[in-house]
């Protein structure tokens, strides 16, 4: 296992077959490792090794027995601590959860296990999932394995940083303006956001419902969408989960890219440092080398899309935060009245930007505000959703940036919400469409920071997504 | 745009949360300026347009619905669903006292 810190899922497959090791001793030394690596990163909050242990020994058993350990048998995975673990605590990086034990596995987490998976842990995040940076966690920023006085990204900046760190194989994360394709892209790694729907959100801790999404993160864009087969799919405990059929995501990326029509929306290459426009440049050459045609789009209501999103996703936070009031989850300050207690507990417990989206999101949907801008924002929402349907009539999918700037230090972009709220600007447009988006790593600046190329494609379109992803990695990316 | 003090405590009393007095003021100045951007969709028409709650997939209008069953997946002991309440007694979620008598 000397490869541990950079095993594809392929190779702990091979590893198991051949009998290199089992998957007991995988299981033990992936978390003896994770443990032994984390004060570098801070990347997870806490480490599940009987859940991993439990689940080794039945890969082991099915191995033994010649049977098929699963699409994800033995392999060494991070859940971000927003997914609900039955048994495992489960913080959402908030002091009001510190001692929050699920009694049951959120639908992504069941899927895990029943492919085989061995859940090493829980990692770190902005509470609650809010933020852009990792820096608004209750337990310690996560810093990024690449430079370490930097920033990882957010919110899921624990599932980046341990799967860049090789202290996981893959992880999930969960996004809702960017929090997982954002990280991905400031640790160099791969992170997918499939269409809304695709994955039950059951079990996800709801931060905007309208928005959220489950998504994998891995070294590779094979492991990634091996990791989305096998959580993906229809979930009658979730009622927007989506029918459609999951694709053979393994088969369907490998076919060709050439004739492959992609846009350019010359909106996402106004205000980016030059940097990481000059590598999604390069990108887009190497797209062009493989036969892809390219041609400028244009998504009119881009500037828009902040305003837009921040106002619908503070007013479903606002709304789902509601329910942490001192009863029923374990965080309680006491008081002499029922309403006292209510607003003491959310006010000692909840962080700073929690008690921040939670203001704006009442704000915009109290009495005489409403109009203005709660449903101002939804028909806004109805116009970047068009602009995409309308670029994706003529392409068949669209390559961007994914951040305007590389991972930023620590502490640079705290003082100013509104700063942070801006770096968000090319990946909350996908979330308020609803389509698959996703992180491809596309080279590092001179000193060394990771750049992600973004590609969207059409509702349900993963696979055309993960097909110039594949032949982009294949053709060797971008230096 | 302007966001009072009065403003922030206003809202917070909404929303059942305590703030500090230095809460309430960086509040007030947070809000100020991220509403104050916000305030540029006032400059969008959408006079013609409907609005968006939710992202919708092609099925049968139906075919979310489900027999009214009970489901082993879902189904919580009352133990299992007290486990984590702050206090708890007798079978149920205790919280301050609400009626006088």
């Amino acid at each position: 296992m000397e490869n541990l810190g950079n095993m594809s899922i392929a190779q702990v497959k091979d590893g198991l077959r051949t009998k290199q090791f089992s998957a007991l001793e995988l299981a033990r030394e992936a978390v003896r490792f994770a443990e032994a690596e984390n004060s570098k990163t801070n990347g997870y909050l806490t480490f599940s090794p009987e859940l991993a242990e439990e689940a080794a020994i039945l890969v082991d058993a099915k191995i033994a027995r010649g049977e098929d350990p699963g699409l994800l048998g033995g392999v060494p995975i991070a859940v971000k601590d927003v997914l609900s673990t039955k048994g495992v605590r489960t913080t959402c990086a908030s002091r009001l959860l510190e001692k929050y034990v699920p009694a049951y596995d959120a639908t992504a987490v069941e899927r895990l296990k029943n492919a085989g998976a061995l859940i090493i842990g829980k990692a770190n995040c902005d509470e609650f999932a809010m933020g852009s940076s990792n820096e608004n966690s209750a337990f310690g920023a996560v810093r990024n394995p690449v430079a370490l006085d930097r920033v990882p990204g957010g919110s899921s900046g624990g599932s980046a940083a341990v799967v860049a760190q090789g202290t996981a194989v893959a992880s999930l994360g969960s996004d809702t303006g960017g929090s997982i394709r954002q990280p991905a892209s400031f640790c160099g790694v791969v992170g997918v956001t499939p269409t809304y729907g695709r994955v039950s959100r059951y079990g996800l801790v709801a931060f905007a419902s309208s928005l959220d999404h489950v998504g994998p993160f891995a070294r590779n864009v094979s492991d990634a969408a091996v990791v989305l087969e096998a959580i993906a799919g229809r979930d009658e405990l979730d009622a927007t989960s989506a029918f459609a059929p999951v694709d053979d995501y393994q088969t369907e990326m490998r076919k060709p890219v050439a004739g492959m029509k992609i846009g350019i929306p010359k909106e996402y290459f106004e205000g980016l440092e030059a940097e990481t426009g000059d590598k999604i440049h390069a990108g887009l050459d190497v797209l062009r080398k493989l036969g892809c045609e390219i041609k400028e789009v244009s998504l009119p209501h881009t500037p828009y899309a902040i305003s837009c999103y921040y106002i619908i996703c503070t007013a479903e936070a606002s709304s789902n935060l509601a329910r942490y009031d001192g009863v029923r989850y374990t965080a309680r300050a006491e008081a002499a009245t029922l309403t006292d207690m209510y607003a003491k507990t959310r006010g000692e417990f909840f962080g700073m930007e929690c008690k921040r989206r939670i203001m704006l999101g009442t704000y915009v949907l109290s009495h005489g505000y409403y109009d203005a801008f709660y449903l101002k924002a939804q028909k806004v929402r109805t116009l970047i959703a068009g602009d995409f349907s309308n670029a994706l009539k003529d392409v068949d999918a669209l390559v961007a940036p994914v951040s305007p700037f590389p991972a930023f230090k620590i502490g640079e972009k705290m003082a100013d919400p509104m700063q942070m709220y801006l770096s968000d600007i090319y990946t909350i447009t996908g979330d308020l469409a609803g389509i698959p988006c996703m992180s491809v790593p596309c080279g590092k600046t001179a000193e060394g920071l990771p750049v992600g190329m973004q590609i969207f494609s059409g509702h349900f379109r993963e696979s055309t997504m993960f097909r110039l992803a594949y032949a982009f990695e294949q053709a060797g990316g971008v230096a | 745009m302007q966001f009072s003090k009065e403003d922030v405590r206003k809202v917070a009393k909404l929303a059942n949360l305590d703030l500090t007095e230095a809460e309430v003021e960086r509040m007030a100045h947070d809000m100020a300026e991220v509403l104050t951007h916000m305030e540029q969709l006032s400059t969008l028409d959408t006079s013609a347009v409907q609005p968006m709650a939710q992202v919708l997939f092609e099925a049968p209008a139906t075919a979310s619905l489900r027999e009214d069953a009970v489901r082993d997946r879902t189904l919580l002991g009352t133990e299992e669903a007290l486990h984590n309440s702050a206090l708890s007694g007798a079978g149920h979620f205790k919280v301050p006292r609400v009626i006088e008598r």
